[in-house]
């Protein structure tokens, strides 16, 4: 066989081991346990509260974290605070414009600072972080913890394994104009964001 | 109707006072729901999930005041009860 052949033939068989040690990961929990903490200081009060709708798929090989992919995307719509007039105004077009921009996102670019111990990966990872119909690259410090052939404690009928992702970092709501150089004194112009959540990759 | 008004305004002022005093006297804004957080015992994450409580805060505080002065000064408009005795 000529070299020419053998070349291809490697890089194939490289390729499709390196693909299959790369899992992907759903983050659309059955459990509901998913979530996205959200807090701002406001005058009387900081404004607390949280996302259930989380979906989205995180490719992620224990071997090789640095190769991490994915895109996490939050449902608007499930942004909940405990004051149902603060709610309202926090879906309405004046703030979050919920109907027009139904989903928050994030999806990687590059990762790096990546340090890992046992199942646990901490790394800085930089990508698009959608909001308010604005796109904007922000890098984040994300913990990954691999859990290997847990996903059956979770969801008995199921066997796989679990990757939890925690994150926590800072936006400011001007930088997705959301009310820009407005209510500066009522609702602080920085958001701190807290992510928690874990996806499943199910094996056959 | 004077007295009554007067008396009225009063038992709201009381009976607010009370009820923002008994649910945990929240000096926050009021709230009609509560998060509850559920550890997952396998992932560590703490679930968050949001169950129906009313929490009066200030504003109900200040709203039960703002009825109370209106029930106040709305009983200025009745006259004082005449003493019918002297006549």
């Amino acid at each position: 066989m000529k070299l020419t052949h053998i070349i291809p033939l490697v890089s194939l068989s490289l390729a499709t081991t390196l693909y299959a040690a790369s899992e992907s990961f759903d983050f659309k929990d059955p459990k509901g346990v998913n979530n996205a903490v959200f807090n701002l200081d406001a005058p009387l009060e900081s404004v607390n509260g949280s996302a259930s709708g989380i979906s989205g798929t995180v490719s992620f090989d224990p071997e090789n974290p640095s190769a991490t992919t994915g895109k996490i995307v939050v449902a608007a719509e499930s942004l909940t605070v405990p004051n149902p007039m603060q709610k309202e105004h926090l879906h309405s077009a004046n703030w979050l414009d919920v109907a027009k921009y139904p989903e928050i996102t994030f999806e990687t670019k590059s990762l790096a600072n990546v340090k890992t111990e046992d199942n646990v990966t901490t790394a800085d990872v930089t990508g698009t972080f959608t909001l308010h119909g604005v796109s904007k690259d922000i890098t984040i410090p994300v913990k990954f913890t691999y859990l290997k052939d847990k996903l059956s404690a979770r969801v008995p009928s199921l066997k796989g394994d679990l990757l939890v992702i925690r994150a926590n970092f800072t936006i400011n709501r001007e930088d997705f104009n959301i009310q820009k150089g407005n209510f500066e004194d009522k609702v602080s112009p920085t958001i701190n964001l807290t992510l928690s959540i874990a996806g499943a990759s199910a094996k056959q | 109707m004077r007295n009554t008004l007067r008396v009225l305004a009063l038992l709201v002022i009381l009976a607010a006072a009370v009820t923002w005093a008994v649910t945990g006297a929240n000096r926050g804004w009021t709230k009609t729901s509560v998060p509850v957080k559920t550890l997952d015992p396998v992932t560590g994450i703490d679930g968050i999930t949001y169950q129906p409580k009313f929490l009066p805060g200030v504003d109900f505080l200040g709203a039960a005041f703002g009825g109370a002065v209106l029930l106040g000064g709305v009983s200025f408009f009745f006259r004082k009860p005449t003493n019918n005795s002297n006549q």
